[in-house]
């Protein structure tokens, strides 16, 4: 039985060796996948242009455009004489914001305790520009708790802690989305591709007429996808500390024993594809369309599931990897334990045992 | 090779898909080392048959038995007993000649040595040791349709079951093709062929020709062409095959 067993498995890896291109596009997809998610795809709006009109060019403005400009969130790109110019330089195409200052603001400040200023900025995309709008005033902010430490008695201070990613770095949130999605690709497309392609080949009917049991064989050619999914994973992981530089803050054990898990979803929905049809490019286009989108729009990777019509949230919850996506960010991320994510863990396990149920229920052992 | 010992029996085989009967009611029996031909044009129901007898598929009603084993029961005792090489190309395109022996050796239970002497017998005996690490993908048909054949019959079977083994075969090869069937049944091994050539079913020790899902006609090949007085298996195949309803599938 286990040289059965083994003879099997040594030929699926043979298969994936002798597939080059499938093998580079294996092992290259998660190193281009980080690199461009890490670095090319950032949530961050670094050096944006500024115009500033300051009319008032005293110490305190001054004081400020040079902290806004020394900041690596603005480049200050023109300077700006009279209101009118405003909307000329925006319409450049230049500047993503205006920093406009009152006549006598250095007066206005120490005074009146009151001063005002006024941030316009360009919304046609409305991301950035709540980003940079909300980066300026953290730096005006801060200028102004300098200015007047503890003097103003009953001033409520707010203080902003980013937890768990002070840096708001995107690759937080990119990192578990990556990993969702290489190990749903590796093991529910090349799963089912591969056991299809046998059918297509005609070799299943001789795998069928020949002693081996069948659940031998879907276990043989599960056991190389796994494999390769933990070199993935690996991948991931390390590119992740030392590229993005981005901690695992929990358990290494427990997020590797997550990834397995989904991993092993991903076989089953693989292996149930593979039952439903017996053609290697339908099982390559529902592995893609019934698969990847929804792992891309429904995972909460791309776009928040709060921020959704409320069919969508609750069709979101069938997508296997919106949980592993959970799982991950919680313990990679926040370094939360099991106690944290038992919820989600189980909900995994229960969708891979009704997957994998269904998915050996319609193997069939015979033909037609 | 005929000997008294039967090793398949099939009693009033059937097997319908829907109101669609493929097969029909088919009784035959075949002895220990024959070489039995299973005659018929597509969709005559010869693939359907033979995958009954694999425990590929389970008949609708009947009895049948091979090796002793009862197809409804024990096709996994069946699996044991039998060698298969279906109609479409049933080694691994990339894998080598090597490995894929070592595969099916392995998938048999062979023991490793018992896999690696074989190897280099067949290799000798196809003339193949040159190309013993090349990836089957790059060997001409003739050669891969006979390497399949040394394949199905690698674990030493009783019973081996060929399903028109020599599609697209040059006659030449197709000629070597037969040779190594004698061969093999000349060592015991009982032969189960399905063909729509006719030339091939002059070399059956038994025919058994098909249509529309029952047997027509069932005897030694000199038997049949006197039997419906014509010099050839072609003209004992048009007389029967005309009275087809069915069209190919």
């Amino acid at each position: 039985m286990l040289q059965q067993f083994l003879a099997f498995v040594k030929k699926e890896m043979l298969h994936i060796l002798r597939d080059t291109r499938t093998l580079f596009i294996l092992f290259g997809m998660p190193i281009a996948q980080i690199t461009l998610f890490g670095f090319a795809l950032s949530n961050e709006v670094k050096n944006s242009g500024v115009a500033i009109l300051d009319p008032a060019r005293d110490d305190d403005s001054r004081a400020l455009i040079d902290r806004i400009d020394a900041s690596k969130y603005f480049d200050v790109v023109s300077y700006l004489h009279t209101p009118q110019e405003i909307d000329r330089a925006f319409k450049s195409g230049k500047v993503k914001m205006a920093l406009i200052f009152p006549q006598r603001f250095s007066n206005d400040l120490h005074h009146t305790n009151k001063a005002t200023v006024q941030m316009i900025a360009d919304a046609s995309d409305p991301n950035v520009a709540t980003t940079i709008t909300q980066y300026a005033s953290v730096i005006i902010n801060d200028y102004q708790k300098e200015l007047s430490p503890a003097q103003i008695p009953y001033r409520i201070k707010s203080e902003v802690r980013m937890l768990y990613n002070p840096q708001l770095k995107s690759a937080f949130n990119f990192v578990p989305g990556v990993m969702a999605m290489v190990l749903l690709l590796v093991c529910t497309m090349m799963t089912s591709i591969s056991i299809v392609r046998e059918k297509e080949n005609g070799t299943m009917e001789v795998l069928l007429a020949s002693p081996l049991p069948p659940i031998l064989v879907i276990i043989a050619k599960a056991v190389p996808y796994l494999l390769l999914s933990m070199v993935n994973v690996a991948t991931i992981l390390l590119l992740s500390v030392y590229v993005l530089e981005l901690p695992i803050a929990g358990s290494l054990a427990l997020l590797v024993g997550e990834s397995i898990l989904f991993t092993i979803t991903a076989l089953s929905l693989g292996l149930l594809i593979s039952t439903i049809t017996n053609s290697q490019q339908i099982a390559m286009m529902i592995s893609l369309v019934g698969m990847f989108l929804p792992t891309l729009m429904l995972s909460g990777f791309m776009f928040p599931i709060e921020n959704m019509p409320i069919p969508l949230q609750v069709m979101s919850n069938i997508v296997p990897a919106k949980w592993f996506y959970l799982i991950v960010k919680d313990v990679m991320i926040k370094g939360l334990g099991i106690s944290a994510i038992w919820k989600e863990t189980l909900i995994l396990v229960g969708m891979t045992l009704f997957l994998l149920t269904i998915a050996l229920k319609k193997f069939k052992i015979r033909l037609s | 090779m005929q000997t008294d010992a039967t090793i398949i029996t099939a009693k009033e085989l059937t097997k319908t898909f829907g109101d669609f009967t493929a097969v029909d009611a088919i009784s035959f029996e075949v002895g220990k080392g024959e070489i039995f031909g299973f005659l018929g044009a597509n969709g005559a129901g010869k693939t359907t048959a033979m995958r009954m007898l694999c425990g590929l598929i389970l008949p609708t009603s009947g009895k049948a038995t091979v090796a002793g084993f009862d197809v409804f029961r024990q096709s996994e005792s069946i699996k044991q007993n039998i060698g298969y090489m279906s109609q479409k190309f049933s080694l691994y395109e990339d894998l080598t000649v090597k490995e894929n022996m070592r595969l099916f050796g392995g998938i048999y239970g062979m023991s490793t040595k018992a896999i690696r002497e074989k190897t280099t017998l067949i290799l000798d005996e196809l003339n193949l040791q040159k190309e013993q690490n090349t990836l089957v993908r790059s060997l001409p048909l003739g050669w891969k349709q006979k390497l399949a054949f040394s394949v199905a019959i690698f674990h030493n079977p009783p019973i081996v079951f060929l399903d028109e083994p020599t599609g697209g075969v040059d006659p030449v090869t197709r000629r070597e093709f037969w040779e190594m069937i004698y061969r093999s049944a000349h060592n015991g091994t009982t032969i189960f062929v399905t063909t729509h050539y006719m030339d091939e079913a002059e070399y059956c020790n038994r025919v058994c020709i098909m249509v529309d899902g029952k047997i027509e006609a069932l005897d030694t090949p000199s038997a049949l062409r006197q039997q419906f007085s014509t010099d050839s298996m072609e003209g004992v195949f048009l007389q029967l095959a005309r009275k087809a309803t069915r069209s190919g599938d």
